[in-house]
């Protein structure tokens, strides 16, 4: 992989070209002593060393609601399908968050293609940049994507009084070639960079008794552990820890009208099997009513269902669910780490 | 980066259909025979589903209910339980309403050939098992011995009394009714749907059975098959999810690692057995 240098003086020209440019540019922002992605009107609203964002980057191509169609109610009622989509650029992604739009690719493109996602996904650019403050609760090294080797355009890797840059694709080269004032970058700074990443691993403070290949068949034999019962019970079903997920893809569908009644729209917005009535059905019936099934049922998907349907973990580690969750239960780490104590 | 091109056509548009024929089955249920606008046949097996929209209100699974035997039109027997049955109830001839599908794989067809075949329906499980049985009658050298086995909760809740009493004049159909609470009028069997098995004498070699109904019903059925000799993998059953989206995006049909709308609805027993929270 191509590398270039971009000093710290010319990030924010960089920056602004970008910002100046036909797309739109989003990145992570400060906002109540958080972060979070949000367009940026210019360079200086823009936080590389952020630790994680309040939601993921996913909000930009698999909206929190998003038109699905469009329709004119009477006799002859007319249908049009809606998929939105501009340029975008996603500045500041950091390597977890990429590998869950990794997933999501795969998701959205396999069997039933998805065109609203793949749409928005084809007008993205993805600008990384190494998590090197990493979030208390996050757990990437233990799931192998506290850094990416693919899915961006181009990845940056703060090394002091530069940006180590690489890159992933022609049109991150062209962007950069375009846009950023680079040089070549030397054997002892890109030396420099893996030291960096070193560094950044020994900051992570939660770490997974068990290798990712391995959760599936720990799974297996952890149906009946009386931990799903026991933890479950503090849950609020709020689901916080859905909604911050980047990898949770599920979703509800609705109909919208119009307060004239002549016309209206289907969206579909996150949902999430943590919340009461997801698994409920017509008349009554609800096929995960209690807590413990759907506590049960939201650690297996991010541990067994989702790499057994699509190759790819459904967890990145990145520790938002259990900086977001009220009873302190949603760590997919506590949970994996504690079964993997049970089964010894 | 993804490679593939981005499809042109959404899989969340519908198609138009127009509303040719409304019949009564039963207090809660009607009929509802449609036609594709654009002149196209639906293209179903038994067993499949469509989501059905009410511009405005939603989108709805529904089974089809039709053999795809017949041609021009299908028909989607329906109970109103919610927000888009409801809709669909006051709708009036000539309304446009829209149809995505057929979804799911629909019952074992090809591997019911040449068996004998014992259908057990339990209430409103005769709407999609409707379809399969249409399908046989209509091909009914394909296949050996006919048993349907209906359970209704009441008289006045058996579902297509006419096409019951027209099966029951077939000499190349069994078929066996029973209601778990009778009344004045009614003569025939009193009991679940289970109570019908010491009547049927099937060879276990031969038979293949489907099963739709209430989940409630199934491990009762399931284990009445079982004591019979049917094997776990010629048990079929369909089960109910609420499929929002119907093409295993949306996550609300889940079963374990399984997405109802993708692998199933229908399922034999062999399969469901693996599955938690199944049935």
């Amino acid at each position: 992989m191509e590398n270039k240098i971009i000093e710290k003086q010319n990030m924010a020209p960089f920056v602004d070209n970008l910002i100046n440019a036909e797309a739109e540019v989003i990145g992570p922002k400060r906002k109540d002593g958080k972060y979070a992605f949000d367009k940026l009107i210019e360079t200086g609203e823009l936080c590389l060393d952020y630790d994680t964002t309040l939601l993921p980057p996913k909000m930009y191509l698999f909206p929190p609601k998003e038109t699905l169609i469009k329709f004119e109610l009477g006799k002859e009622p007319k249908v049009e399908l809606v998929a939105e989509a501009k340029p975008l650029i996603l500045f500041g992604v950091h390597p977890y968050d990429i590998k869950a739009i990794e997933l999501l690719d795969v998701v959205f493109s396999t069997t039933n293609p998805d065109i609203n996602y793949l749409s928005k996904r084809e007008k993205a650019v993805i600008i990384g940049v190494d998590c090197l403050n990493p979030n208390p609760n996050a757990f990437c090294p233990s799931l192998g994507t506290a850094t990416a080797e693919t899915g961006f355009d181009l990845m940056l890797t703060d090394i002091g009084d530069s940006y180590v840059v690489a890159i992933g694709s022609s049109k991150g080269k062209q962007l950069l070639t375009k846009y950023a004032e680079t040089r070549e970058a030397s054997q002892a700074e890109l030396a420099q960079r893996n030291s960096e990443r070193q560094k950044a691993l020994a900051r992570y403070k939660v770490t997974l008794s068990i290798s990712p290949e391995e959760l599936p068949q720990l799974l297996d034999k952890s149906w009946d552990s009386p931990w799903w019962k026991e933890k479950s019970e503090k849950c609020l079903s709020c689901g916080s820890c859905i909604v911050v997920c980047p990898t949770c893809f599920c979703f509800d569908v609705q109909d919208d009208v119009t307060l004239n009644l002549k016309e209206g729209e289907r969206y579909r917005q996150w949902d999430g099997c943590m919340l009461a009535d997801f698994a409920a059905v017509a008349g009554g019936g609800n096929f995960r009513k209690d807590r413990e099934s759907r506590f049960r049922h939201r650690i297996y998907r991010k541990g067994k269902y989702i790499w057994e349907r699509y190759g790819k973990l459904g967890c990145v580690g990145c520790g938002r669910c259990a900086s977001a969750c009220l009873a302190e239960i949603a760590s997919p780490a506590e949970t994996f780490n504690r079964l993997k104590e049970e089964s010894k | 980066m993804i490679s593939q091109a981005v499809p042109q056509a959404s899989i969340y548009l519908p198609h138009l259909a127009e509303l040719i024929r409304v019949e009564p089955i039963a207090e809660r249920e009607k009929v509802f025979e449609f036609r594709l606008k654009d002149g196209k046949e639906l293209g179903h097996k038994p067993g499949q589903f469509v989501e059905l929209s009410i511009f405005g209100i939603g989108e709805a699974p529904i089974s089809i209910s039709s053999s795809p035997t017949k041609k021009g039109s299908f028909e989607l027997a329906v109970r109103n339980v919610g927000n888009v049955t409801n809709a669909l109830h006051n709708l009036d001839i000539g309304a446009t309403v829209g149809i995505r599908g057929p979804f799911g794989n629909g019952f074992p067809v090809d591997n019911l050939k040449g068996k004998d075949i014992v259908i057990v329906a339990g209430g409103i499980g005769l709407f999609p098992l409707r379809s399969l049985i249409n399908y046989i009658l209509d091909k009914r050298s394909e296949f050996g011995r006919l048993i349907i086995l209906s359970g209704s909760r009441t008289p006045q809740e058996r579902m297509f009394v006419n096409e019951l009493e027209k099966w029951h004049k077939r000499e190349d159909v069994e078929l066996l009714e029973t209601v778990d609470e009778g009344d004045e009028e009614w003569t025939g069997h009193v009991g679940v749907v289970t109570t019908l098995s010491s009547e049927v004498h099937i060879d276990p070699e031969k038979i293949f059975a489907v099963v739709v109904g209430p989940p409630v019903m199934y491990k009762f059925v399931v284990a009445e098959c079982q004591k019979k000799g049917i094997p776990d993998e010629r048990i079929a059953m369909s089960l109910e999810r609420r499929m929002k989206c119907g093409i295993g995006k949306c996550g609300h049909c889940q079963i374990n690692g399984v997405y109802v709308c993708q692998e199933g609805p229908v399922f034999t027993y062999a399969e469901v057995k693996k599955l938690r929270e199944a049935i």
